[in-house]
């Protein structure tokens, strides 16, 4: 692990900011802190990045535990650069600014000039060099401040939020050269972000963070097919979550009966993604183990695909199909139809 | 109204062909406030950048009196340098009663609270942004002080040139302190105040004139600063 934080906890003005969060950060992974806004990703970040000092708690940084000693911390910051939700630009030129840090290293002017060429040119801001940085677009600043930070090649770079308030294309476009320059340098990346999007689009592995807490972590795939909570269900984009009494592999939802692959006793929540369900005109003939009759209520447009609400003995229950799906089926509401999916793609929580 | 344009036309001559003493109290008036405004920079902007840079308790008190303290009455603070120096207070055995030093005493004592609390305005308006990214950078404590200074210098200077414009325009510390000496103390203020009272109207107009013209160029200087300090 090349960063750990142990029990973290925080306050602020009386608050308790973090309760204690755990993390483990492999290296050259890309971990991606997802959470509503104010759930304590950026204070978690701003300790990460050895910026503030937790209330208590610990942090391990390449298996050893770091002290107050500020020698040590200039030393071991000097390791991990960290990129702002809103960077600051320097005054001066765009190469003044992402040569700052190498200069207080104390690395001579011609190779600080060839290593801003370069990392200039990785983050795409080839020409950029002479520009004045207080000239620059929100897309260009933040890879300004992305070229500074990768400038110093540190072993872990923080970036919090480096999407926010930047228009779809622009941010699409900034979150696949963070990629890209992931893949190619092997850095380890600690992203923070409140859209499961944008984690899902560059993130290896994650935590999701609630009112100072890790709700859930773990491999991408897990915290996105595997959502432990109701909390997690909805924060992933889970919809049709509903709650249900268990027994063993069975589900009652109201007077529907689903099956599941976990076994769970007693009272919870199960969710359907919307993207697992099957719809036909006639039975479906599959292994899949759900399978129910219901009327097509309503037809949404949800970005490039539709959403089918269907009522399955008076349940609502939202099936996601394709424009090509929707024609080749022909139904509008009032449509009966049947919907059929796996006891696997059941989450219970 | 004839009499005025004849005043103002007498005062105009007077600056275009230099009169020696219209110039030489405008050169004193200089002299003055640009030895109490060094003087107070010396001293009050390394105060504004230590109670800045530094975490105390009661720092945000201490901050609000400094910035109270920008409009004190120039009569107050003139009363006050008089009290210290007089023959009979704490300073009195310096004999500055009278004299262009009295004068720069009471000055910097003026524009002490402007220098100290601009300067930490100026410090404060980098925002905190601009110190993480530095130390975020791996910037020690020294150097992001530096960096932060380096960032807040234009602003700084318009600071400076406030307590300059604040000095060269004041009236009550110079008449109470400085005792409007011909010759000695007297500066374009109360030159004017006299001039006025005395009914020598031209000659206050042309002095009055060249008091503006220094508060023009003081704003000029300062506007120019600050749409630099923007870029």
């Amino acid at each position: 692990m090349i960063l750990q934080l142990k029990n973290i906890q925080q306050k602020k003005n009386g608050n308790k900011i973090l309760k204690g969060v755990s993390i483990d950060v492999p290296e050259g992974s890309f971990f991606v802190l997802m959470g509503p806004t104010g759930c304590g990703k950026t204070s978690l970040l701003r300790i990460a990045g050895l910026l503030d000092s937790p209330s208590s708690g610990d942090i391990i940084f390449k298996g050893k535990k770091l002290t107050s000693r500020k020698k040590e911390l200039l030393h071991t910051r000097r390791q991990i650069a960290s990129m702002f939700q809103s960077p600051v630009m320097f005054r001066g030129s765009v190469s003044s600014n992402v040569g700052w840090g190498l200069k207080i290293r104390g690395i001579k002017k011609p190779e600080i000039a060839s290593r801003t060429e370069k990392v200039l040119e990785f983050v795409g801001l080839s020409g950029f060099a002479e520009r004045d940085a207080s000239t620059l677009s929100g897309g260009e600043r933040r890879r300004t401040a992305l070229a500074r930070a990768l400038v110093l090649e540190p072993e872990l770079l923080i970036l919090d939020e480096p999407g926010t308030s930047l228009d779809p294309a622009f941010k699409r476009d900034l979150l696949k050269r963070i990629k890209e320059i992931h893949l190619q340098t092997g850095t380890t990346f600690v992203m923070a972000t409140h859209d499961f999007t944008d984690a899902l689009a560059v993130g290896t592995m994650g935590a999701v963070m609630r009112n100072g807490l890790i709700e859930q972590s773990g491999m991408m795939d897990d915290i996105l097919f595997k959502p432990e909570s109701r909390f997690m269900a909805s924060f992933t984009g889970v919809r049709n979550i509903f709650p249900a009494d268990f027994a063993g592999t069975e589900a009652c939802v109201r007077q529907l009966t689903i099956t599941h692959s976990g076994i769970k006793q007693g009272h919870g929540f199960l969710a359907i993604p919307p993207e697992v369900i099957v719809l036909s005109l006639a039975p479906n003939l599959t292994s899949e183990r759900n399978r129910f009759n219901g009327t097509v209520k309503s037809i949404e447009r949800n970005g490039t695909n539709w959403d089918v609400t269907v009522e399955v003995s008076d349940i609502p229950i939202i099936v996601a199909i394709t424009t090509g799906a929707l024609e080749e089926l022909e139904i509008a509401p009032g449509t009966d139809i049947h919907l059929s999916f796996k006891a696997s793609a059941v989450h219970v929580f | 109204m004839s009499h005025l344009f004849e005043a103002f036309s007498i005062a105009l001559r007077m600056i275009v062909s230099g009169d020696p003493g219209v110039f030489s109290i405008a050169l004193r008036t200089l002299l003055i406030a640009s030895v109490s405004t060094l003087l107070a920079t010396l001293l009050f902007v390394p105060l504004g950048c230590l109670i800045n840079f530094s975490s105390f308790k009661g720092k945000r008190l201490a901050v609000g009196f400094v910035q109270t303290m920008y409009s004190v009455p120039t009569v107050f603070v003139g009363m006050l340098v008089f009290l210290m120096i007089s023959r009979s207070g704490p300073l009195g055995g310096l004999e500055l009663l009278f004299s262009p030093w009295a004068i720069i005493l009471g000055e910097v004592v003026l524009i002490a609270p402007i220098i100290t609390g601009l300067t930490i305005s100026a410090l404060q308006s980098t925002g905190k942004g601009l110190e993480d990214t530095a130390v975020a950078l791996g910037g020690g404590r020294r150097t992001v002080i530096l960096k932060v200074l380096s960032e807040a210098k234009y602003t700084m200077l318009t600071s400076v040139l406030m307590g300059f414009g604040r000095a060269v325009s004041e009236v009550g510390v110079a008449i109470m302190v400085g005792g409007n000496i011909a010759g000695y103390t007297r500066t374009l203020t109360t030159a004017i105040a006299l001039g006025v009272g005395k009914g020598e109207t031209a000659p206050s107009i042309a002095l009055g004139l060249i008091l503006l013209s220094l508060a023009l160029i003081v704003s000029i200087i300062v506007n120019l600063l600050q749409h630099g300090g923007r870029k």
